[in-house]
């Protein structure tokens, strides 16, 4: 029985090092070509995220390389899924190290970000994540990111109701197994208090009871609140906004860039998400030309899917990493990750990107600056407010 | 009034959880096995009725009829495949298998359906009733559901031929096959039942929170399951009870206690049960003789 074991185990041995061999026998790597990885969810829950971020990222990189690329270098992106999922992830990440990676692009969501980002501090490699908005994504000196982290997206939420004077009383739906929610929840609830807004409720739900809200809606119903913040993804708000229609809760639904989605998830209900406010730094109807012209590639490349939030922020990615790039002046992509990340870290805190989210600098703790825009849904489409 | 409508609630929740807790317990009733499967095979009944409903365009009726026979189909399928040349290996490995069906059909709608949930329409038309609480159509229809298919089960097991076959299949394998009784029949209509239930579970599950993804099944496929251990596994007014029950404790406490401890609290109460009453509310003692 044992020799049967070992020699199974041996047999899978050698097959996991030959498919390694075969993975890399088959990418032909041109003389000069940097590869950044990009790590999230293309499968699974969160993969309307993903997706973006990827198709977003790849645009760019081809934009760029059909330009004549960075400095002489070509680009090239691997991604590789993660199901929104901390082990996998971390698994993906190793991947793409075997596969070459110089820089990651990722992860997409947060609590994989998370877990990745020891990996990379431990390299030292170059991290930028597009949409990992929880702090802790990009607590260590080598992580940036593209979008707001959620204690601003709190704060700013909760600055915008104040200053708009859209309620006084307000209930709060939040996920309290995911650090996105809690963290956006948490922020929002301190600076409500200094706006002279009153959560008359505050419901939490967690991923394993994440499809029966009647019991908060009931409450919040009961509480007499007249806007009721969502810092959840567009699934749950989906559901939310159904059930809450039902129990005939007439109040604003105001929330973050996770709503980004909820149109589509509405399906025949759609009108259902009319008068939803969300806080997002990307419109797709925007005017300007930078997003006309990304929106027309992205539908032109990707069929008839309008661009959201995150394929904005992938795409915004890319074109920081080349910024970046040319400003560290870096023109041979054999350099090592580490040495990389340091001129890269250093050229990130000197940069201005004018992107698709909006004009954005770093500090060197990571958070990019730049205003957040009020959207509300009308007729199935995002008007800026 | 308040109260009343949570109870409501959660009436309406733990009728779902005893439709799908119906499946669980009659599977093990008769064959002693957990199948982990019977969420996900919930799942596929809910994309069955999905397609049909807003890729052909059938009638309600016409949905459920292809949900309930796809379901039943898949059900004497993978207990034909997947189950049966385990009837006599150990408990462990039944588990295990059953573990990995549950896996397979999961990444197999993946693959399809992609992992973006679907909306999905509700079949029950929206009424306004003119009551102080609010009650939903879906909760009504989910509840006569569930009453019905009780009654019918319990009259199908103790009146039919088939039924008592199934009886004495659980009863004694070993000695209803000596008095000429068809144990792979018996076992195989028992999943040809409970697959149909979780086809009727499903329509009724999709309708009532209007989203289907891979995953759909389950987290309900799993508090279902603990609703039927809950009011005694293999007994079926027990699982009804079960899970109406299970429903209204996790109601209540969200409600009363803490909308984030609600999981903790049913479980801890699931706990509290066992420990006083070791076989569930309406499960029997059974002594094993030597």
């Amino acid at each position: 029985m044992k020799k049967i074991l070992s020699l199974a185990l041996a047999a899978a041995l050698a097959v996991t090092a030959l498919s390694g061999c075969g993975k890399k026998a088959e990418e032909p790597q041109s003389d000069n070509t940097l590869v950044i990885g990009g790590i999230g969810p293309l499968t699974g829950a969160a993969a309307t995220y993903g997706n973006a971020v990827k198709n977003g990222a790849t645009l760019a990189v081809e934009e760029i390389n059909a330009a004549g690329g960075v400095n002489g270098m070509m680009l090239k992106l691997a991604f590789e899924d993660d199901e929104h999922d901390a082990e996998k992830s971390v698994n993906a990440y190793n991947t793409l190290k075997d596969n070459g990676m110089k820089i990651l692009m990722g992860t997409v969501t947060s609590v994989p970000c998370v877990a990745v980002a020891d990996k990379t501090k431990e390299d030292n490699m170059f991290q930028l994540t597009p949409s990992g908005s929880s702090v802790e994504c990009i607590t260590n000196d080598n992580a940036f990111r593209v979008c707001f982290s959620d204690p601003n997206q709190g704060i700013a939420s909760a600055q915008y109701i104040g200053a708009n004077a859209l309620a006084s009383k307000v209930a709060v739906i939040y996920n309290s197994s995911d650090v996105y929610s809690q963290g956006i929840y948490e922020k929002f609830a301190q600076e409500a208090a200094k706006q002279n807004i009153q959560i008359v409720a505050a419901e939490a739900f967690t991923k394993d009871s994440a499809t029966d809200f009647t019991v908060q809606i009931q409450k919040i119903k009961e509480s007499g609140a007249e806007l009721v913040f969502l810092p959840i993804y567009y699934q749950e708000a989906a559901l939310i906004l159904t059930q809450a229609e039902k129990a005939g809760l007439d109040v604003v639904f105001f929330g973050c860039d996770g709503l980004d989605g909820l149109i589509d998830q509405l399906g025949d209900n759609a009108a259902l998400a009319d008068g939803v406010m969300l806080l997002t730094p990307f419109a797709a109807d925007a005017e300007d030309e930078k997003t006309v012209a990304f929106v027309k590639a992205y539908k032109d490349k990707f069929g008839k899917d309008t661009p959201n939030q995150f394929a904005a922020d992938g795409y915004d990615a890319i074109y920081i990493i080349k910024a970046a790039l040319e400003d560290a002046g870096i023109s041979d992509a054999s350099i090592s990750i580490s040495d990389l990340c340091d001129a890269l870290k250093t050229s990130m805190t000197k940069i201005t990107v004018n992107g698709v989210t909006g004009q954005m600098q770093w500090s060197a703790d990571g958070e990019p600056t730049k205003e957040p825009k009020a959207m509300v849904i009308e007729n199935g489409s995002y008007k800026a407010k | 009034m308040s109260f009343l409508s949570y109870f409501i609630t959660g009436v309406s929740l733990g009728g779902i959880y005893a439709l799908i807790a119906l499946g669980y317990t009659m599977v093990y009733g008769i064959a002693k096995m957990l199948n982990f499967a019977h969420g996900d095979v919930i799942m596929i009944g809910g994309y069955i009725a999905f397609v049909a409903l807003s890729s052909m365009h059938t009638s309600v009726f016409t949905a459920t009829v292809m949900s309930i026979v796809v379901c039943i189909l898949l059900g004497v399928l993978i207990e034909k495949i997947a189950y049966r040349p385990l009837r006599d290996a150990s408990p462990l490995a039944i588990l295990i298998t059953a573990i990995g069906v549950s896996y397979f059909l999961q990444n197999v709608a993946l693959l399809i359906f992609g992992s973006a949930a679907k909306s999905f329409t509700s079949v029950v038309p929206k009424i306004k009733l003119n009551l102080p609480v609010n009650i939903t159509g879906e909760t009504i229809v989910t509840i006569i559901v569930t009453i019905i298919i009780a009654v019918l089960l319990t009259l199908f097991v103790n009146r039919t031929k088939s039924g008592k076959a199934m009886l004495a299949v659980s009863e004694d394998r070993g000695a209803a096959q000596l008095m000429g009784i068809n144990v792979n029949n018996t076992i195989s209509l028992t999943f040809a039942i409970g697959s149909g239930l979780a086809a009727v579970a499903s329509i009724l599950l999709c309708s009532t929170y209007p989203q289907i993804s891979p995953y759909t099944g389950a987290m309900p496929g799993i508090k279902a399951f603990t609703a039927a251990v809950f009011g005694g596994i293999g007994s079926i007014p027990g699982a009804m009870v079960g899970g109406i029950v299970l429903g209204i404790i996790e109601s209540l406490s969200k409600a009363y206690i803490s909308s984030q401890l609600s999981d903790a609290i049913v479980f801890a109460v699931l706990i509290l049960i066992l420990l006083i009453k070791p076989t569930g509310l309406f499960g029997k003692k059974i002594n094993e003789k030597v």
